[in-house]
């Protein structure tokens, strides 16, 4: 393989298998909000904002992955 | 496929001094912040205060609030740092969405020269074989330099030195507080404990956890604004000029992102400044 085959394949697989971790991390926030959610609804904006502030901790997770993709793409 | 640069790019150079396109949005903003909080002072001291006065004030007293849930009592000793994080980070969030920004495009000033250079010196070298070389050579250039054409404002956080800027005073400043209110001695203990070696392995982790704190706060930032940037180009790119009103849910979602990522660099901060500062209880 080629370098430029390889820089293709290192991009798509960076962004490919850096977004499952951030993926289960933000669908277990988002299912365990619900339930609490669910369980004590005068709460809910209390509880909207720290899932929020939780997601995009585990965002930036697939950001960085997005960086360095980014980075392997066009630097 | 549109032009995508990782990094800011130099506009004009003054005397050895590069001028990138994000520092010219960086100034607008910082400019336009300045005048709104000598507005806010000037209407502070009026009996009949404007409604802009009391929309800014509702903004400031809601931050404040949502500090106060984090920091407490020492709400009033960083509410202006975390404060200027805010709103500066939104305002150059936001208006890196300007429609102007990134779309205006320019030839940078010093491509131009040289190549004028280039034009003059040429044809004073004349030889019998040399001019259709140069001519190919100078047309060559002259694509290449409309390639070069640069965006001439660029978001000041899709550019890595801002936001490493900001994550270094961060970080920096939660050290000074945490020394200032433990005492230089209390403080350190956190990384260099000698007391057994289970503390004394933790205080390395703490070390390099403060260290790739930097990191952390600065590729955040930047990942997003830029990911923002990248996301809304492409989009616009791959669809067809009658169907361009499908690009305005990615303009709100990156408003939404903008504002979020500001509230989170803010948040973080003083998540770390409480923890730094309150004594530890061992």
């Amino acid at each position: 393989m080629d370098v430029a085959t390889m820089k293709v394949l290192a991009t798509a697989l960076s962004i490919a298998i850096g977004t499952i971790g951030p993926a289960i991390a933000i669908a277990l926030i988002g299912s365990k909000a619900m339930e609490s959610i669910g369980r004590n609804p005068e709460a809910a904006s209390t509880i909207q904002t720290n899932m929020i502030l939780a997601i995009s901790f585990a965002e930036s997770l697939a950001i960085f992955a997005l960086v360095v993709a980014l980075m392997i793409k066009f630097v | 496929m549109p032009h995508i640069s990782i990094k800011a790019e130099e506009v004009l150079n003054l005397f050895g001094f590069p001028i990138t396109n994000s520092m010219i949005l960086s100034w607008i903003v910082l400019v336009i912040c300045i005048l709104i909080g000598k507005y806010y002072q000037s209407q502070l001291k009026r009996k009949h205060k404007s409604s802009f006065f009391y929309l800014l004030n509702s903004l400031f007293t809601g931050i404040y609030n949502f500090l106060s849930s984090i920091l407490h009592e020492k709400t009033k000793v960083f509410f202006p740092l975390l404060a200027a994080y805010f709103f500066y980070i939104l305002s150059n969030n936001w208006f890196g969405l300007m429609p102007t920004v990134g779309s205006l495009l320019i030839r940078p000033f010093e491509a131009g020269r040289v190549q004028a250079n280039e034009l003059v010196t040429h044809p004073s070298s004349t030889k019998s074989v040399e001019p259709i070389t140069t001519e190919g050579h100078t047309t060559a250039d002259e694509t290449a330099s409309e390639h070069r054409k640069i965006p001439f404002l660029r978001a000041n956080n899709a550019d890595l030195n801002t936001t490493f800027a900001l994550a270094l005073i961060t970080v920096s400043l939660i050290q000074f507080y945490g020394m200032k209110y433990n005492g230089v001695g209390g403080y350190l203990k956190k990384f260099f404990n000698f007391t057994s070696p289970i503390m004394f392995f933790v205080g390395i982790l703490e070390l390099i956890s403060e260290v790739s704190r930097i990191l952390s706060f600065s590729f955040r930032l930047f990942g997003n604004v830029l990911a923002g940037e990248v996301l809304i180009s492409i989009v616009a790119f791959l669809l067809p000029s009658a169907a361009s009103f499908f690009l305005v849910p990615f303009y709100v979602l990156e408003l939404m992102a903008g504002a979020i990522q500001a509230l989170v660099f803010t948040m973080i901060s003083a998540v770390l400044i409480n923890m730094a500062t309150t004594k530890a209880h061992h």
